[in-house]
């Protein structure tokens, strides 16, 4: 909670008026009791009536200025409140969006929504509350305490021993709770796993009959959640009988030591009077700051959170980097143009070792290969055999853990990171499109600043169109009511899968990328599409470096080079005619696509 | 529509109550322990007022009792007992509270989990996962809240305003009227608020909402954003809404928090309205017999300070209640969307005497089957088919074409419209739907696995299944390699969503799963989309020899798979446009032709 404060600071005027005048409010609440004394000992015992009507028109003042008080307090909570949620979200989401990859598979999607939006909330209105109410309280407290003394110095002692004793009970309960609210939590969401999971799998589970066992495992679950609540709603039910306890106990010796000392003519009638209101003031106080703590608590654990993520560093540092980069610009240039005179390669990727976080064995070993401009790359090997990975590398979602990559005899990490990734399109295994028209999405792979990204040219159009016909999504988008500015709804939901995945491709070939990655991504499409997208690609441009990551042999067997990753090694690389002639895994993965007499027919 | 808005509210709130009605006694005790709360509490005042009393002035303390009845020490006394009491009651009662409460929604929560296993797929492929996951836990969770909140300040509340009235009455009829006029005050002034904030309130969650889809969608697909350099943007669009919902969420925080003070306001007005006409009273005495007399008679220092603190405890539950009455349509709202999944129509039932086909033969027939998902959307007309046992049917066409639909009539996820479907001469609407599926293994496309052990998942088909037995089914995928090599095992714990194994590795589990089970007919969804092409071709072996002898329906992309059909069903917009084996397809130069020769395009 201490390092979002920061978020406070332009909002620094706000917080401390806010707290201010609710001190101030409070202040005016405790003249309340020591009025009341003055009306019984005064007006009562003096029989004047004059005096009593004063000092309720007093009583009528004090709650006038509490309220404007009040008001005023919460303007400057609220106020101070949103502005630190605004910005806090903004600099969470600015936050996020510089994670790398590997940030990003670490902490997971729904978590950082949850961060994101209902846990910005709650510390929201936790800040709201602290601000408003959080000092109100012990504030109260010890100012009933402190005006007891101005009453009476004995008597004030029995508020000395019972607020500490309270402050002990209340803290003690809430210590011991918190952890419990923390178990339930954890309850719920094995709760709410389960039902998720049920939905997902629910052909499945049916489809083995399941249903009955789904249903007995959910009971049993629940009824763990249900019994854990009841265990800690028990132990927090203590706080308010036990508070009450011990606040009307300190009432009832209030009252005994009063008597004496009225008795002996020390104390008056109202005094007594005051000294109990007093006593069930802080009462009041109390169940209201332990009603409080509850939300305050659960603004801290939701705070903590945010700050995890806040703290969490990019592992691709680009500040530095790219100054860097800017100093050896020159100097690297003039060493490129030597490796470029010296037949150095395009793209080049040097004994590359790479493994993801936390990973035990490398998800690549050894890759080593070079690619020339303009040609296309073929990439085939099995599930897992790290071809996703490699391509990966090349726009720097992860950094290399040995080795290194080159692109124009340049190590990539030399690259201020947008300018490397703007000459890269890739398009990702799993289709992503978002909410907006055609033209919104695929103005996306237009570079900013190149184009004004508000409002349509024939020009963009143009550049538009010619990056669907490529993609093969032409067709189907012209059939679209509205054409380029026809709606896609959220996660291309409107689309079929085909359609998402050349739609995703125009958006990477509209771009005109010196460098195309497909990732596995024309699978939804029919061979017969995928051949025409294939030429299309290469037809549209020379120079363009393409890569195709692909299952499917037929894919990508008319590469320049062909790359074949087996368990993220390289163990054959070359045309499909010199590896259907020398790599095993190669043949392997042909001949079980394409049986013997077809493929021979096909090479005649 | 309002009044129908009324009367679904009403018959919430009479599944709630039914739903409560199972805990009836404990909420016959809470009530009970809710009135001796609230009585002993209010009693204490006037302990504390007789106490005061007792102390006048020096030397006019009365504390054995010689002036009234009870002197001080008897009233301490009686006061202690009272704390006591009160506090044991008040502690019983919120358990019994949590108790209700607790359980109730666990019944509830338990009923639409049970609703969700007898849910027509319609229902669940209509609706996002994110949805029904929400009415179960947070919309059941905000429901407790205000169940809970309900119990313990409503109930309290209401009684807590009888018993001060009671007890003012008793002390003196003015004063009580006073309070009685001036605090409805609060209430006007909250609801006064409340209306004009709403509409703040509306904008801030519309705003809030935008918000939230624009985040979902972004951070969604981050890597995405990220590949293409678009974080500046993205961060413009955020920002620009996210200084909106500043403006309208100031607004509404604000406007509503006005409530509190001006209710505490009115509550200090009507405190200090009991101040003086309290102490007026006091004063009077026997003095203006006539005006005092009907304001019911003089008060002593004592009731005075009882009075003030009743009317603070008088107007508390006012203000409480307008937040708990918030609260409670908030969880009516809440309760409603629980019971509208749980009301939901069921699938159609099980026929009463299901037909049990103890053996089943394999054959499959389809008689002039007519299907859509949609009314006006005709996908499958008259569609007939036999398939004899052992046979293979393959399902091609391009993507999007409806192939899964054919699966989806088979299993039964959906019910065709017209038309029988027959399996082993049996129709299979005659038959439960445990009894058809378990006829049937399956393999989808997407690869769910539970949350559980390996083992469970493989054993997921057969519960009583030997540790060999899930072994061989585990080698018989080819997946016993890599599980042995786990940190587990066997007992290695996956999920859904676990990274631990690759989608090639879950999709060799679902086959395991099939594997142990072997079931006469196998339903094969792009069984091996996402299996590397060499584990491919050793799986397709162990399929070989599986089919052997079995129905086997198979969505495939593979020409290999294809060619080897018995049958081919050719899918196109939802509709069967060919039917053959291969041979004949090729030569009918249709639709199957042109998609088989464009595979060998360059």
């Amino acid at each position: 909670m201490r390092k979002l404060l920061v978020y406070l600071k332009d909002y620094k005027k706000e917080s401390l008026l806010g707290p201010l005048f609710k001190l101030l409010e409070a202040s005016f609440e405790l003249f309340v009791p020591l009025v009341i004394a003055r009306i019984v000992d005064t007006g009562i015992s003096g029989e004047d009536y004059g005096f009593v009507w004063k000092m309720g028109g007093v009583l009528l003042l004090l709650a006038a200025i509490g309220l404007v008080c009040s008001v005023t307090a919460q303007y400057f909570a609220a106020k101070a409140a949103t502005g630190f949620a605004t910005s806090l979200r903004h600099s969470l989401f600015s936050h996020i969006q510089s994670l790398s990859y590997t940030e990003m598979d670490k902490l997971g999607t729904a978590a950082m929504i949850t961060r994101m939006t209902s846990d910005i909330n709650q510390v929201q209105s936790g800040v709201n509350l602290v601000l408003r109410l959080f000092l109100r309280s012990p504030f109260i407290v010890f100012g009933a305490m402190i005006m007891a003394f101005t009453i009476d110095v004995k008597a004030a002692f029995i508020f000395v021993v019972t607020i500490p004793l309270l402050s002990v009970v209340v803290f003690g309960i809430m210590l011991i709770s918190i952890p419990l609210y923390k178990k339930v939590q954890a309850g719920l969401d094995r709760v709410l796993g389960r039902t998720r999971e049920n939905l997902t799998g629910v052909r499945v589970i049916r489809a083995f009959n399941r249903e009955d066992e789904e249903l007995e495992a959910f009971t049993e679950e629940n009824q763990g959640l249900t019994r854990m609540q009841m265990f800690v709603g028990r132990f927090s039910a203590c706080m308010n009988p036990v508070t009450y306890i011990i606040v009307n106990a300190a009432t009832v010796v209030l009252i005994r030591t009063g008597a004496v000392r009225v008795d002996s003519g020390i104390l008056t009638q109202g005094q007594v009077i005051a000294l109990v209101n007093y006593m069930s003031q802080i009462l009041v106080e109390l169940v209201k700051l332990a009603n409080l703590i509850i939300t305050v608590t659960k603004a801290f654990a939701c705070a903590d959170r945010i700050a995890g993520v806040l703290e969490m560093k990019s592992s691709l540092p680009q500040g530095e980097e790219e100054a860097d980069a800017r100093m050896r610009e020159q100097d690297t240039e003039k060493k490129a143009g030597e490796k470029q005179a010296d037949g150095g390669a395009y793209i080049r990727f040097k004994q590359v070792d790479f493994s993801y976080k936390d990973a035990g064995a490398d998800a690549l070993t050894d890759i080593d290969f070079a690619v020339e401009k303009g040609q296309t790359v073929g990439i085939i090997g099995g599930t897992g055999s790290g071809k996703t990975t490699l391509v990966h590398l090349l726009p720097r979602f992860y950094d290399v853990s040995a080795g290194e990559v080159l692109l124009d005899g340049k190590n990539v990490r030399e690259y201020p990171l947008a300018a490397l990734r703007s000459k890269i399109g890739i398009v990702m295994q799993k289709s992503v499109l978002f909410h907006g028209t055609v033209r919104e999405n695929l103005r996306w792979g237009i570079v900013d600043g190149e184009n004004e990204p508000q409002g349509t040219s024939p020009a963009e159009d143009k550049r538009m169109w010619e990056a669907l016909e490529i993609a093969q999504a032409k067709e189907f988008v012209e059939k679209k009511e509205g054409g380029l500015d026809f709606e896609i709804e959220q996660g291309g939901k409107n689309l079929s899968g085909g359609q998402r995945q050349r739609m995703s491709i125009a958006r990477a070939v509209v771009r005109r990328p010196e460098i195309l990655i497909l990732d596995d991504s024309a699978s939804a499409l029919d061979f017969a599409t995928d051949a025409a997208l294939r030429r299309a690609i290469r037809n549209a441009s020379e120079d363009m470096t393409v890569f195709i990551v692909s299952q499917r042999a037929a894919s990508i067997m008319y590469a320049d080079k062909i790359l074949v990753l087996d368990d993220g090694r390289i163990v054959g690389q070359g045309t499909h005619q010199e590896l259907l002639k020398s790599c095993e895994v190669y043949q392997e993965i042909y001949y079980s696509q394409f049986e013997k007499e077809e493929s021979h027919i096909r090479q005649e | 529509m309002d009044t129908g808005m009324k009367e679904g509210k009403k018959s919430t709130l009479k599944r709630v109550l039914d739903h409560i009605s199972s805990y009836k006694w404990i909420l016959a005790i809470s009530i009970l322990l809710a009135a001796v709360t609230v009585a002993l509490t209010l009693y204490f005042p006037i302990l504390c007022g007789r106490a005061i009393d007792c102390i006048i002035g020096p030397g006019e303390v009365d504390f054995t009792g010689w002036m009234v009845n009870e002197g001080l020490y008897v009233l301490a006394k009686k006061m202690v007992a009272v704390i006591f009491l009160t506090a044991l009651a008040q502690w019983l009662m919120n358990v019994c509270n949590n108790q209700i409460t607790y359980q109730v929604i666990r019944d509830v929560r338990e009923e639409a989990f049970e609703k969700i296993q007898k849910l027509p797929l319609k229902y669940i492929d209509g609706h996002s996962y994110g949805d029904i996951v929400s009415r179960i836990i947070a919309d059941v969770d905000q429901f407790a809240d205000g169940l809970l909140m309900g119990f313990t300040q409503l109930f309290t509340g209401v009684i807590t305003i009888l018993g001060t009235l009671g007890f003012m009455l008793s002390i003196n009829v003015g004063i009580t009227l006073l309070v009685v006029v001036m605090t409805p005050l609060s209430l006007f002034v909250a609801k006064f608020i409340a209306t004009r904030t709403h509409d703040m309130f509306l904008l801030q969650s519309k705003t809030r909402g935008e918000q939230t889809a624009l985040i979902d969608e972004m951070i969604g697909n981050q890597k995405v954003v990220q590949a293409y350099g678009q974080e500046g943007r993205v961060l413009d669009r955020f920002d620009e809404i996210n200084d909106r919902l500043e403006k309208c969420s100031l607004r509404a925080i604000f406007f509503s928090s006005l409530t509190n003070p001006c209710t505490r306001f009115v509550n200090n007005m009507v405190y200090a309205g009991v101040a003086i006409l309290g102490a007026c009273l006091a004063i009077g005495g026997g003095n203006q017999m006539g005006f005092i007399a009907f304001l019911g008679g003089a008060v002593t220092v004592g009731e005075l300070s009882c009075l003030l603190s009743y009317a603070n405890q008088y107007t508390k539950p006012f203000n409480e209640i307008s937040g708990v009455i918030t609260e409670l349509q908030n969880a009516l709202a809440c309760a409603s969307r629980i019971f509208e999944l749980i009301e939901e129509e069921p699938q159609s039932p099980e026929p009463e005497h299901p037909v049990v086909v103890e053996q089943f033969d394999g054959s499959v027939t389809l008689e002039h089957v007519s299907f859509s998902y949609v009314p006006d959307q005709h996908l499958i007309e008259d569609f007939n088919l036999q398939v004899k046992k052992g046979e293979r049917v393959a399902i091609v066409g391009p993507t999007g074409c409806g192939k899964t639909t054919l699966i989806n009539l088979l299993m039964r996820f959906y019910d065709v419209n017209s038309g029988r479907i027959f399996v082993s001469g049996t129709d299979i609407m005659e038959m439960s739907r445990a009894g058809l599926r378990d006829g049937y293994g399956m393999v989808l496309q997407e690869t769910w696995l539970k949350t559980g052990t390996i083992r469970e998942n493989i054993a997921m088909a057969r519960e009583d299944a030997t540790e060999e037995e899930v072994i061989r089914a585990a080698k018989a995928a080819h997946a016993h390699s890599f599980i042995k090599r786990l940190p587990n095992g066997y007992d290695t714990v996956v999920s859904e969503d676990g990274d631990s194994l690759s989608q090639g590795q879950k999709q060799l589990l679902c086959i395991a799963r099939v594997m142990l089970a072997l079931p006469p007919m196998l339903i094969l969804d792009e069984a091996t989309s996402s299996i590397d092409t060499r584990t491919e071709l050793k799986i397709q072996n162990a399929f070989a020899s599986m089919m052997q002898g079995r129905t086997s329906f198979i969505v495939a992309h593979r020409l290999s798979t294809i060619k080897e059909a018995d049958i081919i069903l050719v899918m196109k917009d939802g509709n069967i446009i060919e039917q053959g084996d291969h041979k004949k397809l090729l030569a009918q130069g249709g639709f199957y032709a042109n998609l088989y020769n464009s595979q060998f395009a360059k």
